[in-house]
C-alpha cells in the first residue's frame, strides 16, 4: 500500500505542471485526458512512490489537489 | 469531493481546499502564482477562525473576481483605492478584520498614496500585495515594479530606467515609516517559500488581531501569459533573477 | 428642536451629526472650512470617527468603505475637491451604497475662486462621473434649509440606496441665521443594512460591487438602477414658489441665486411688476413639471444662475417653447444685486 493517495479534482485543474515538477518523487504525470475547459489534467502515474507529503497541494495554484496519508500504524510508531 | 468513498481505510486527509474558499474555480491562467497566493490567505482565514469576521477588498487586476472565491463578506475596490477602502470598513466597524488583495499596478502606481498613508497611519489593517512585475489584467503593460531591461508590451524593447523609471521598491519605502508594524517580502516559487509566505501573511492577521496595526506581505508572483513563459519558466524566474532585485525577509517587524 | 444661530457650514455639520452620521472623511478645502472643523472637533466626542484623509479620491473611498460597512458615512468639499471625487461616487452609485456628500461650490472652472458659484450643476445633477447615474441633489437656499436637508438626504438615501449631495456654495456656507436643528435620531431609527458587510456570520456572505463582466449581468445591475431613479422621480420631486399664482413673469433660480430671487420678485411686485418664483429644491429629480405648469401660465420663464446657464438646459427642456425662456447668469464668483437682476426682469414685461 502506498503511504500517499492524491486525488485530483479534474475541473479544477489547469494542466499548469507545477505538481508535477514539484513532485520529489516523480509520482505525477499528465495523463491523456481532457477536462470540460480543455486542459490536460494530472494523475498519479507512479501512485506506489507517493509519500503524502502534500507538496503537489502546495504548490497547486488552483487548489485542484486533496492528499491523504496512511495513518501511523501502531507498530510503525 | 465526492471521491472520498473510494479513499481505502486507513488514509487520513492531509490536504485540502480550506474552507474560507467557495467551490467556484479560479478566473486566473493556469500556473499563476496568484492562485497558490489567495490560497494561502483562505488557509490563514480558517486556521485564525475568523471567517465569520473577515471583509476581503478586491482590487482591480486579475484579483478583481475574488469575492467569488472567498466565502466571506467582500468589497470591490476602484483601482488603487483599496486601503482607503479599508480604512473605511475598519475605523467604521474596527471589530471587522479587513484585508486587502493587490497588485503592483493597483497599490504602488495608482495607488501609491493610499497604501502610504494608510501605512503612515498604522491603519489596523492586513495588506496582501503580489508583486508580478507587470498589469496582468490589461494585458502585461510596465508596472512600477518591472525589473530594468525587462520587456513588457509598453516596454517593446525593455525597461529603460533613465526613460521608465527604476523598480519601484514600495516595501522598502514603507519600512521606513514610523507607521506600520509589519513589511515583509515573500516568495512562492517552491514549497519551502510557500510554507514561509503562510507564516508571514498569517503574522499579518494576527498582528490585526492583537490591533498592532498595519501589516503588509509582498509576495514575489508570476505572470506566465504575459511574461511569454511556461508556469515552470515562471517560477524559476522569480527565483534566479527577481528575487536579487526584490530581496526576500522582514523589512520591518516591530514583534 | 433647538433654536440656535449658526454658520451654515456649522449648521450642516451638526445636523448630520443629529442624523446619526457615524463616519465623516476629508480633504481640507475653502470655502467649507468650517464644516471639517466643527467635524473635528464634535464628532469624535460624540462617538463618531473624524479622519482626515490625503486626498479628496481617500475620502470619498473611505466612505465606500464605511457606507459599506453599513454606518451613515458622509464626506464634503468644494468644486475642485468634488471633481477627484467623482470616480469614488461613480462606485458608490453602482454599489447601491448609502451617503452623503456636502459640495460647498466655488468660481471655476480650474482652481477658479472661492467665491460663491454655480458651475457645478451639470457634474451634480447629470451624474458627475462615469457612466449611467444620478444622486439625489438637494440645494438649500437659507441655513435653517440647509439642516433641514441634510437630514432629509441621509433619509433619502438610506430609503434608495442612492448616494445624496447637498449642494450649495460659500455664501450659504457662511452665513449666519436661526436654526431650527433636527432632532437627534434613534439608533433605532436608521434603517437596517442587511446588505452590509458586518462579517458573513448566520447569514450567506454580502458582497458589495459595481462591477460585472457579463454584459446581461450589468445590465440587470443598471435596470434596477433605473428604475430606483424612475421612482424617486415620482415620489421625491420637491420646489417651492413664490407669488405664482398670478404671474406674467417666471424666475427659476435655486440656491444662493434662490434666496436673491425672492428680494427681486417683493422688488418688483412693488412696482406693480407680477413677477413669480419657482426655486428647485431637488436639482435632481428636477421639477420638470411644476415648471411646464408654470410656462402654460406665464409669457417669460427667465432662468438666473451663478453660472453660464447649466440649469437653464433644464428649464427650456422643461418649457419647451410653452414661453420665452431668457437667461441671465454671472459668472466668476459675482454675485448680481436684487437691482441688477430687477433690470434683466424688466427687459421681458411691460
Ligand atoms: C482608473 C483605472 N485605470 C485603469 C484601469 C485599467 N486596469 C485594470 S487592471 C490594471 C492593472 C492591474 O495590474 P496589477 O495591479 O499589477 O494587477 P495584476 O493584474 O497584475 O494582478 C489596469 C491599469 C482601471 N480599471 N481603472
Ligand atoms: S503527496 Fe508528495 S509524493 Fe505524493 S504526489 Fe504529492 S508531492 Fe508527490
Ligand atoms: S498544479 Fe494543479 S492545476 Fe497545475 S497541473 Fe497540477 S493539479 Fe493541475
Ligand atoms: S494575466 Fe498574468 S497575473 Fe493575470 S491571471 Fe494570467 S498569469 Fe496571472
Ligand atoms: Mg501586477
Amino acid at each position: 500500500m502506498p503511504k500517499g493517495i492524491v486525488v485530483v479534482d479534474k475541473e479544477r485543474c489547469k494542466g499548469c505542471g507545477l505538481c508535477i515538477e514539484a513532485c520529489p518523487f516523480g509520482v505525477l504525470g499528465f495523463s491523456s485526458e481532457y477536462n470540460s475547459s480543455g486542459y490536460r489534467v494530472v494523475y498519479m502515474e507512479h501512485p506506489d512512490k507517493c509519500t503524502g507529503c502534500a507538496i503537489c497541494a502546495n504548490v497547486c495554484p488552483d487548489v485542484a489537489l486533496e492528499v491523504y496519508r496512511q495513518e501511523p500504524t501502531k507498530e510503525a510508531a | 469531493m465526492s471521491v472520498e468513498a473510494a479513499i481505502p481505510e486507513g488514509y487520513v486527509k492531509v490536504f485540502s481546499k480550506p474552507k474560507a474558499l467557495s467551490d467556484a474555480k479560479y478566473t486566473y491562467c493556469p500556473g499563476c502564482h496568484h492562485g497558490i497566493i489567495t490560497r494561502l490567505v483562505a488557509e490563514a482565514i480558517d486556521e485564525l477562525g475568523i471567517l465569520e469576521r473577515t471583509v476581503g477588498i478586491s482590487p482591480v487586476g486579475c484579483a478583481v473576481f475574488l469575492d467569488r472565491f472567498f466565502n466571506c463578506d467582500f468589497v470591490q475596490a476602484a483601482h488603487g483605492r483599496a486601503c482607503a477602502v479599508a480604512t473605511g470598513i475598519k475605523r467604521a466597524r474596527p471589530d471587522l478584520v479587513v484585508f486587502t488583495y493587490q497588485g503592483d499596478g493597483d497599490l504602488a502606481a495608482i495607488g501609491a498614496a493610499e497604501t502610504v498613508h494608510a501605512a503612515n497611519r498604522g491603519e489596523n489593517i492586513t495588506v496582501i500585495f503580489v508583486n508580478n512585475g507587470v498589469y496582468g489584467m490589461t494585458g502585461g503593460e510596465m508596472a512600477p515594479t518591472t525589473l530594468p531591461g525587462q520587456r513588457t508590451t509598453t516596454t517593446p524593447l525593455g525597461r529603460e530606467p533613465r526613460l521608465h523609471g527604476y523598480p519601484l521598491k514600495i516595501s522598502e519605502m514603507l519600512a521606513q515609516l514610523e507607521g506600520p508594524a509589519y513589511i515583509t517580502r515573500q516568495a512562492v516559487f517552491d514549497y519551502r517559500h510557500i510554507v514561509r509566505a503562510k507564516q508571514a501573511i498569517l503574522k499579518a492577521f494576527r498582528n490585526q488581531l492583537e490591533g498592532k496595526g498595519f501589516s503588509l506581505v509582498e509576495i514575489l508572483s508570476t505572470c506566465p501569459t504575459n511574461w511569454r513563459m511556461t508556469p515552470v519558466e515562471a517560477g524559476r524566474w522569480v527565483a534566479e533573477h527577481v528575487v536579487k532585485v526584490y530581496p526576500l525577509g522582514d523589512l520591518k517587524d516591530v514583534g | 428642536m433647538s433654536r440656535v444661530l449658526m454658520r451654515g457650514n456649522e449648521a450642516i455639520a451638526e445636523a448630520a451629526i443629529r442624523s446619526g452620521l457615524k463616519c465623516y472623511f476629508c480633504y481640507p478645502i475653502t470655502p467649507q472650512g468650517e464644516l471639517v472643523e466643527y467635524m473635528a472637533r464634535e464628532l469624535p466626542k460624540r462617538g463618531g470617527v473624524f479622519l482626515q484623509a490625503e486626498s479628496e479620491v481617500a475620502a470619498i473611498n473611505m466612505v465606500y468603505g464605511a457606507a459599506a460597512a453599513g454606518v451613515r458615512a458622509m464626506t464634503s468639499s468644494s468644486s475642485p475637491g468634488i471633481s477627484l471625487k467623482q470616480e469614488g461616487i461613480s462606485y458608490i452609485a453602482m454599489a447601491r451604497l448609502p451617503c452623503v456628500i456636502v459640495n460647498m461650490m466655488r468660481g471655476g472652472p480650474g482652481l477658479g475662486n472661492i467665491a460663491p458659484a454655480q458651475g457645478d450643476y451639470f457634474q451634480a445633477t447629470k451624474g458627475g462621473g462615469h457612466g449611467d447615474y444620478h444622486l439625489i441633489v438637494l440645494a438649500p437656499s437659507t441655513v435653517p434649509e440647509a439642516a433641514e436637508l441634510v437630514r432629509l438626504a441621509f433619509e433619502l438615501s438610506d430609503r434608495y440606496r442612492v448616494p445624496a449631495m447637498i449642494l450649495a456654495d460659500g455664501m450659504i456656507g457662511q452665513m449666519m441665521e436661526p436654526v431650527e436643528l433636527p432632532e437627534p435620531v434613534e439608533p433605532e431609527d436608521i434603517p437596517e443594512r442587511p446588505w452590509a458587510v458586518t462579517g458573513a456570520k448566520g447569514r450567506p456572505k454580502n458582497v458589495i460591487t459595481s462591477f460585472d463582466l457579463e454584459p446581461e449581468g450589468l445590465k440587470e445591475m443598471s435596470l434596477a438602477l433605473q428604475e430606483t431613479y424612475r421612482e424617486i422621480e415620482r415620489n421625491e420631486v420637491r420646489w417651492e414658489e413664490v407669488e405664482t399664482e398670478d404671474a406674467e413673469l417666471l424666475i427659476v433660480a435655486y440656491g444662493t441665486m434662490g434666496r436673491i430671487a425672492k428680494t427681486v420678485v417683493r422688488l418688483a411686485r412693488q412696482e406693480g411688476i407680477k413677477v413669480g418664483l419657482l426655486r428647485p429644491i431637488t436639482l435632481w429629480p428636477f421639477p420638470y413639471e411644476p415648471v411646464r405648469e408654470l410656462a402654460e401660465r406665464v409669457r417669460t420663464v427667465l432662468t438666473v444662475e451663478l453660472s453660464a446657464g447649466q440649469m437653464w438646459e433644464d428649464v427650456r427642456l422643461a418649457v419647451e417653447g410653452r414661453a420665452e425662456t431668457p437667461f441671465y447668469g454671472e459668472l466668476g464668483g459675482v454675485v448680481p444685486s436684487p437691482k441688477r437682476i430687477l433690470e434683466e426682469v424688466r427687459k421681458y414685461v411691460g
